[in-house]
């Protein structure tokens, strides 16, 4: 039998175990649901607090390891997140794995958080060759990379400011939609005109691949407090305690237009970017992983510019676009592949950068 | 906090680049344990004081600096640690504790805190606040204030530059 690799992924809110055979079969994939958490909290409270991850992780793991029809020590070793992310989320599932690893006597291996973004494209492709390059769009991240070959990595560029799917939480919380602001603002936009509200679509210098989207949030902004929807913030109100200040409801096809506006400024300044890295490149295929790229019009529209430079355009369903565990085993079925196994030392770093 | 332990200006910045210089001018007069506190509305450019203070305080250019929004706390190497954080998702006075809140604030390095305004009652007694406020596209109002003597000093010392 192939190797079975129990990951584990603590780095950011969800708390998440997987098992996969060798490098592209899941045997399961499980997902600490936040939805029913957080409902009493009214949707939108992201789980922070190291503590949940703690609460979570063991029933999460046993679960991943049942579902999969195994045991633990049919396991053939273990892959973890050590990084970038938080340090007090990433220590519990560090722990967890080095716990495992050494009561098992099972290797271990560390996993960057973003390499198993790429993967996650694997999984569902599993014959996507090097050289590639990967766009990794989230709530956190928004970077550019060429996979030159398997496991090494070249940055081409990243976010200066915002992460693509930051900028769209912060745009559906200006117009009153609902947290995670990805699906929302997309189902919303499907009424709008995307030429209805001109917004900028920043380049960062000649040749530069670098994205920033923190004007784009302003310049809505700007276009609300324009209209009239918005007022600008009176003299002496100086110290808030309310972060936003009240706003005039506004009108649903309003809403529509500027969220159609805004996607479409975000989906522009991405597919611009993606194809200007592969060509840039030479390389002849694009992967498109993270949350964002469950955006429909986002792969829409990169397949359909990318296919005029005859690039390819690749995404992994849904459910590995968002961060799993899945992807983590499968970075870490291929680090181990290449006698990549980790000490018992193993320590989080929130900070860690891919390549 | 009592009226007498607070020194406060108010400036107006009339460009992104006017904002970040003056993030660089506070940022080179930080020292470890610092804590620079950060409030205002989305879009009001609270980031990009950070990347000026990151600047100043020796991280060329202030690359790197980036929304910790999503992500919670950032951390650059400049002459001090810097810590960048964002309070705007946290939800309780619990998770701070989760972000390894005090280490920051009482350790070797330079805090600096987005939406600081999140966490008022666990604010370090002795800081500087920065509140922006927008005053048209690229027009902010920055309100600068003191706590304790040193960062009261240091608003005195802002304010004599400015009437220069």
């Amino acid at each position: 039998m192939a190797d079975l690799i129990l990951g584990i992924e603590t780095s950011c809110d969800e708390t998440a175990a997987a098992v996969v055979e060798g490098r592209e079969k899941i045997r399961s994939n499980i997902v600490a649901s936040q939805a029913a958490l957080h409902a009493p909290y009214g949707g939108i409270v992201p789980e922070l607090a190291s503590r949940r991850h703690l609460e979570m992780i063991g029933p999460v793991t046993r679960l991943a390891v049942q579902e999969a029809g195994i045991t633990f020590d049919d396991l053939t070793g273990l892959a973890v997140t050590v990084g970038p992310g938080l340090v007090g989320s990433l220590l519990v599932g560090v722990s967890t794995a080095k716990a495992l690893a050494y009561t098992l006597g099972k290797p271990l291996v560390a996993v960057n958080h973003i390499e198993g973004h790429l993967h996650a494209g694997l999984l569902d492709h599993p014959h996507l060759e090097c050289p590639y390059v990967a766009l990794v769009a989230s709530g956190g991240h928004t970077h550019l990379y060429h996979a030159e070959t398997p496991g090494k990595y070249r940055l081409l560029g990243c976010t200066r400011d915002d992460a693509a799917g930051e900028a769209f939480d912060k745009v559906a919380k200006i117009l009153g939609l609902s947290y995670p602001g990805g699906p929302h603002i997309e189902q919303v936009a499907k009424t709008g005109d995307p030429r209805a509200v001109p917004l900028p679509r920043p380049t960062l210098g000649h040749g530069s691949l670098d994205f920033s989207f923190s004007g784009l949030k302003t310049a809505v902004i700007h276009y609300l407090e324009e209209k009239g929807f918005r007022e600008p913030r009176r003299r002496g109100a100086t110290r808030t305690k309310t972060p936003d200040p009240q706003l005039v409801p506004l009108d649903p096809p309003l809403v529509a237009d500027i969220a159609a506006s805004f996607q479409q400024a975000v989906v522009d300044v991405l597919t611009r970017n993606a194809i200007k890295a592969a060509k840039h490149v030479r390389a002849p295929r694009i992967l498109l992983t993270g949350g964002v790229a469950c955006n429909q019009s986002l792969r829409q529209q990169l397949a359909t510019r990318a296919i005029r430079d005859e690039i390819e355009v690749y995404w992994p369903r849904p459910t590995l676009c968002t961060d799993n565990a899945a992807m983590i085993a499968a970075a870490g079925s291929a680090r181990l592949g290449r006698g990549e196994a980790a000490s018992l030392d193993l320590n989080a770093a929130a900070d860690l950068p891919l390549c | 906090m009592a009226g007498a332990h607070r020194k406060s200006l108010t400036l107006v910045s009339t460009s992104p680049a006017e904002t970040r210089r003056l993030g660089v001018w506070v940022g080179r007069h930080l020292r470890p344990g610092d804590a620079v506190c950060l409030m205002g509305e989305m879009g009001t450019g609270k980031t990009l004081f950070a990347r000026g203070i990151a600047e100043g305080l020796g991280v060329p250019g202030g690359r790197g600096v980036r929304s910790p929004t999503f992500t919670l706390v950032h951390e650059y190497t400049g002459r001090h640690p810097i810590y960048h954080l964002d309070l705007y998702r946290l939800q309780g006075e619990e998770e701070l504790e989760g972000i390894g809140w005090e280490e920051m604030l009482y350790g070797e390095g330079v805090t600096v805190i987005e939406a600081a305004e999140k966490m008022e009652q666990q604010l370090p007694e002795e800081r500087l606040d920065v509140v922006l406020a927008r005053e048209g596209v690229r027009v902010r109002r920055l309100m600068l204030v003191g706590y304790g003597r040193r960062f009261q000093t240091l608003v005195r010392t802002l304010a004599a530059r400015r009437r220069r």
